[in-house]
């Protein structure tokens, strides 16, 4: 199945939504039923800038609101905030609507903002999303660090270091009033307001750092729904979450609540679609793929997700460095049926990937230059392998690609070694390693023995977020340490243009480098699957695979 | 029998030390640092790990992290899952809908088994016989998760007969269908154990001297053959309780059931030692008792099964 | 004279009855074992040598696949065969990856069996020595071995599973039958020890130790064999859950790789294509249901054979 089936599918659902939000939008929010729906358990208390999975994000997103919200395409438009604004990209100038307020009565001020943020970037609080203020002025002296007094080692030896802030809040925030607020970035970058929609961008009442864990329990925020009251979150179970009536922004629900119910397998949660337990699930088990279109019909959901799946050849390996290395991995790459396997694996479900980010993402692009790189080309293939076996050559080694088994990988793992195999005629295997821990592991301390699972899914709705965490010399997401000073100077361009235009070229110019290193072999996009019930209208999915919860009715 | 039972009891001691021993050390030595998984492929600002890794003892030797948390749990506290959840409300949600479920099963498998193994024991050879082995390698040879997904899809889906998963509260009769895929392959068991001793017993000499002194076939077999056939048959009951409170990983996972089976695999997959260990400890505490109860049922079962003292 | 059923009151002459021996045992014989006899009754029985023969074919199938398949199960795999039908040369069909399925069940025997029989023959050799020794001496050694045998079994299989199989370089067939073993013999030797328990306080085993019999020859010549009955019976059954339980290690992502063929790989893989292909699902086991079958059909035999009491009325 092409882009433009994919396309037809989400215009459709786009233009149902349309019409059914029209008839019912008017009827008032209280009387209307409660919508169920699939979720898991999240991995932290609900603290905003703790929460980087996508259990506990659904559910953080439901309960506040922050300065911006995404909107099905992945714009933004602005809640809390009435505008943000900047003449040099690097100091920002947010203005708040007044009138918020948190559902036990606060007013939703700069401070809820900065204090919520300052929260999140000390390093003494140990917050996952902490990285994401690090293009803040102050960021070094708030993630200060120092020897452990005590002396202590790590397994290898190297002394650990413990936190010592030098100041416990970002310099760069500043409080103006109680409606302005500044940010200071240490360089400029012109799409920064794009990520204020990410959960750690959200602003916190005072009441949270009485005891943030126990807030943690029973969150208290500003968002279209707010949790049905103490308990409201029975773990491993579900959450409860009741409309809040004060809400006066963009995201006004018109169902009368969400009930959120955890799952472990998905095939669970679909066969509770079909026996009428749930109204709306996000994803389509494995085994449902072939059949769950032709079940739901216009209540199943097909189209692009910002979700980028490949492999990476780390350059460590024998015969994968140097100019041996950028043969074989494009050989690799031109030696997978990805049309084939997206078709009968996925059955649709994935798309091929022409670049290194998603079609959902403003900037995407099929047409890079050397992105011939991505289509199956067997004679090609065979003639690169055999370059690269002139400089030196590969003899019986096996290749393998690793993956964590409790992921679900498996069969597409052995789709692709299949289609290396048949093309290549060389031995290949899939490698499982029983634990997502040990195969980090391996990855992180270079203990690979041959490719390994890779994929990213957006935090926000931006080429750079697809691009700078993964394969900017150093970064953190860099397990197979990358670096090429062509790309790094491109990427750093990108962030500093003036305008949005001007980014998006240097980042497709970026991702061009990439695709002769081929640091990463792209596979495809994974597709954001769902079904709903005939209880429920107006199902329409956000860019981030995640329904937009509050436009779902329900009779 | 008292005495009996009191050193059956002081021996959980040594039990529950070997069994915390050997679980927290197999937990340690899981290979990769479970706190940097948390972060999925995308690692935290430096230094966070390490806070992590030391607010739940991973930064020290295993033997000091071991008696740490032996020291904290006979002061009640089982410490706290990577999520931040203290163990024992974990316990708490997750123990008391397992025990039904497996008590649920081990009344399927065991009165369904016992009577099946039964009737194909007296007639040995014959159609009915043949038909429980049948049915016997079908429940063998398909996996639980295989079993469990056809039957959710047949009974819940497609016939609506029960609810396709289990709701939070999981009354009884939600409970019904997974129990009877949790007991298939138990079921096979006790009905090759009880068709097997059935028969055997058959031609013992007491059932001759019974049949002998005129009394009626079904006193016979009910009270002289089926008691002195369900030793072995018992015995594997008890064994039993164990794996199918432990063991219904795939079964709850089938029908959304936050019980022990599925809280330990991810705790093992997550490296999450202190809920394995909690976790288990108990279950060693049920195995011991659930195994001395069968012992003790022995000496009802078969008289000439007498303990010392 | 012939003599009559029914002629109560004949008395036979003298002469025509020569005084026999009866009281005196031939010395020439060698004593026949139970074992021995068990042998004997147990090859008049058709059914000894139906399984036989099955179990014999299915060696055969796993010591050399490719007497029964060209097809190599592993290349060859196109995606443009998936899920397949039945067709000349493929008598089976094809899997989700394309592959033959005919040849899959072939070469998958050989994994199969060996961590069904190796994970048997394990369990029953450590139940029957460790559940036999607690169940005759009692006491301090039956307490041991007992408690040693409650903390193996408290310890979750998949645990096990996954720490062996992280710190092993690739999990093959021998270390899953290790892995389901460890876990597993303290059933055999639980349902030893009772049965046991049941035969140590039989009138033979009294009679025996009346007459100066040594302890542990009791034990090996009356007791084992008058226990050993549904030990047999959890053996035979077990070896088919053993190739099961292979199943759902790889369902949950911890068993075999897939480069290794099995049956348990296979049906585990069908899982996904259960409602469109269902006959992915069908040979592997129906090859499992069949191993499993003759295998039942031996453990009966042997099992009545081993009975003294089963064989008296024959």
């Amino acid at each position: 199945m092409g882009l433009s089936a994919l396309a037809f599918i989400s215009v459709s659902a786009l233009a149902l939504a349309g019409c059914s939000s029209a008839d019912e939008s008017d009827a008032p929010a209280a009387d209307s039923a409660v919508v169920s729906t699939n979720g898991s358990e999240p991995q932290k208390p609900l603290i905003p800038t703790n929460t980087t999975e996508t259990g506990g994000g659904k559910i953080a997103t439901s309960i506040f609101a922050g300065l911006v919200s995404y909107n099905a395409d992945g714009e933004i438009e602005n809640e809390v905030a009435k505008s943000i604004e900047s003449d040099d990209a690097t100091t920002w100038t947010i203005t708040l609507n007044p009138g918020w307020t948190f559902t036990n009565g606060e007013k939703v001020t700069s401070a809820s903002f900065v204090d919520a943020w300052n929260y999140g970037a000390l390093n003494t609080n140990a917050q996952s999303a902490s990285y994401f203020f690090d293009d803040m002025v102050g960021w070094t002296d708030v993630q200060n660090t120092k020897l452990d007094p005590t002396g202590a080692v790590d397994e290898e030896g190297n002394p650990l270091m413990v936190p010592d802030p030098l100041s416990e809040t970002l310099s760069g925030l500043k409080v103006v009033d109680d409606t302005t607020f500044t940010v200071e970035l240490s360089a400029p970058e012109a799409d920064w307001p794009l990520r204020l929609g990410y959960t750690a961008f959200m602003p916190l009442p005072s009441a949270a750092y009485e005891d943030m864990e126990a807030f943690g329990e029973n969150p208290i925020g500003n968002g279209p729904y707010m949790l049905d009251g103490e308990g409201a979150w029975v773990h491993e179970e579900g959450i409860s979450l009741a409309t809040n009536p004060d809400y006066e922004g963009l995201r006004k629900p018109v169902n009368g609540g969400l009930e959120i119910t955890f799952y472990t397998d998905l095939a669970a949660a679909y066969a509770d679609v079909q026996g009428g337990n749930l109204d709306v699930l996000d994803a389509v088990p494995d085994s449902a793929f072939e059949t769950y279109e032709a079940e739901f019909g216009d209540r199943a959901v097909n189209q692009a997700a910002a979700i980028f799946q490949g492999f990476n050849m780390p350059y460590y390996l024998e015969h994968w460095s140097g100019e041996e290395g950028k043969l074989r991995r494009a050989a690799i790459s031109m030696s997978i049926n990805r049309e084939e396997i997206t078709d009968v694996i996925f059955q649709g479900t994935r798309t091929p990937a022409t670049d290194f980010t998603s079609p959902v993402i403003d900037g995407y692009s099929d047409s890079l230059e050397g992105a011939e790189v991505l289509e199956y080309n067997p004679k090609e293939a065979v003639k690169l392998w055999a370059e690269a076996d002139a400089i030196a050559p590969y003899g019986d080694t096996t290749f393998d690609i690793s993956y964590n088994s409790d992921g679900g990988h498996q069969a597409w793992v052995d789709a692709v070694i299949n289609s290396i195999v048949n093309t290549l005629g060389i031995t290949a295997t899939g490698k499982p390693y029983p634990t997502f821990a040990a195969s980090l592991g391996d990855r992180s301390n270079d203990a690979l023995t041959g490719g390994v699972r890779a994929g990213w899914q957006g935090d926000y709705p931006s080429l750079y977020n697809f691009l700078a965490p993964l394969y900017q010399t150093g970064a953190g997401s860099n397990y197979e340490d990358y670096t090429s000073d062509e790309f790094d100077a491109l990427l750093k361009e990108g962030a500093a243009s003036e305008n949005v235009e001007d980014a998006t070229a240097k980042y497709q110019a970026a991702q061009e480098v990439l695709l002769q290193d081929l640091p990463t072999i792209p596979l495809w996009y994974a597709n954001v699957n769902g079904v709903s019930s005939d209880a429920v209208g107006n199902v329409v999915f956000g860019w981030d695979s995640v329904p937009l919860y509050y436009q779902i009715t329900k009779d | 029998m008292l005495w009996y039972t009191g050193r059956r009891v002081l021996q959980m001691i040594p039990v529950f030390f070997g069994a915390t021993f050997l679980i927290y050390f197999m937990v340690f030595s899981l290979p990769g640092d479970p706190i940097a998984a948390l972060y999925g492929d995308r690692p935290p600002a430096p230094g966070v790990i390490e806070q992590v890794r030391a607010q739940y003892n991973l930064d020290k030797p295993f033997i000091v992290q071991y008696f740490l948390y032996i020291g904290n749990f006979f002061q009640g506290d089982l410490g706290t899952t990577y999520s931040g959840r203290p163990v024992s409300d974990v316990m708490a949600g997750a123990f008391p809908v397992t025990f039904r479920l497996a008590m649920l099963a081990l009344f399927f498998e065991s009165v369904a088994g016992i009577v099946v193994g039964l009737i194909a024991g007296l007639r040995k050879g014959k159609f009915f016989d043949a038909s429980a082995l049948v049915v016997s390698l079908l429940l063998i040879s398909v996996p639980t998760f295989v079993l469990g997904f056809v039957f959710r899809l047949v009974f819940g889906v497609q016939l609506g007969w029960f609810r396709t998963t289990v709701s939070a509260e999981a009354p009884l009769g939600e409970l019904v269908l997974p129990a009877l895929v949790l007991a298939s392959v138990s079921f096979a068991y006790i009905v090759r154990l009880t068709r097997a001793s059935v028969a055997d017993n058959l031609n013992a000499d007491f059932v001759r001297t019974a049949t002998a002194k005129g009394l009626s076939r079904p006193r016979v077999v009910t009270v002289h053959v089926l008691r002195n056939s369900l030793v072995p048959v018992v015995t594997f009951l008890g064994v039993d309780l164990g794996s199918l409170m432990v063991g219904a990983i795939v079964t709850e996972g089938i029908f959304n059931i936050n019980g022990v089976g599925g809280t330990v695999f991810k705790a093992i997959t997550l490296g999450e030692s202190t809920t394995v260990v909690s976790f288990i400890a108990v279950m060693v505490v049920i195995f011991v008792l659930a195994n001395l109860f069968v012992d003790l049922l022995y000496a009802a079962l078969d008289p000439r099964i007498r303990y010392a003292k | 004279m012939p003599s009559k059923p029914g002629q109560a009151h004949f008395v036979a002459e003298l002469e025509d009855t020569p005084v026999a021996p009866v009281d005196r045992l031939d010395e020439s014989q060698k004593a026949r074992s139970t074992w021995a006899d068990a042998w004997d009754s147990m090859r008049r029985r058709p059914t000894f040598w139906v399984s036989s023969a099955l179990i014999l074919l299915i060696a055969v199938v796993a010591l050399f696949p490719t007497l029964f398949t060209q097809v190599s199960p592993n290349l060859n795999c196109l995606l443009a065969n998936s899920n397949g039908s039945p067709e000349a040369g493929h008598p089976f069909g094809f899997t989700r990856q394309g592959c033959d399925v005919y040849a899959r069940t072939i070469h998958g025997t050989q994994a199969s069996v060996t961590v069904g029989l190796l994970a048997t023959a394990l369990v029953t050799l450590i139940g029957i020595i460790v559940g036999s020794l607690a169940g005759y001496y009692g006491g301090w050694l039956d307490a041991l071995v007992s408690r040693i045998g409650d903390i193996f079994f408290a310890i979750p299989t998949v645990l096990g599973a996954i720490v062996l199989m992280s710190v092993l370089p690739a999990a093959t067939p021998t270390t899953v039958a290790f892995v389901l073993a460890i876990f597993a013999w303290p059933q055999i030797a639980r349902i030893m020890r009772g049965a046991v328990l049941s035969a140590t306080n039989s009138d033979y085993v009294m009679a025996s130790t009346a007459l100066g019999v040594s302890r542990f020859r009791i034990l090996l010549r009356h007791v084992i064999p008058n226990a050993i009955a549904p030990v047999i019976v959890i053996a035979t059954v077990s070896l088919g859950t053993f190739i099961v339980a292979e199943a759902t290690l790889s369902f949950l992502g911890i068993g075999l790789p897939t480069s290794v063929m099995s049956w348990g790989n296979d049906i585990g893989q069908a899982q996904t294509s259960l409602v469109t292909n269902p006959q992915v699902l069908l040979y592997p086991a129906a090859a499992l249901s069949l191993t499993v079958l003759a295998f039942l059909m031996l453990g009966d035999i042997l099992r009545d054979a081993l009975d003294p009491k089963a064989r008296a009325l024959r």
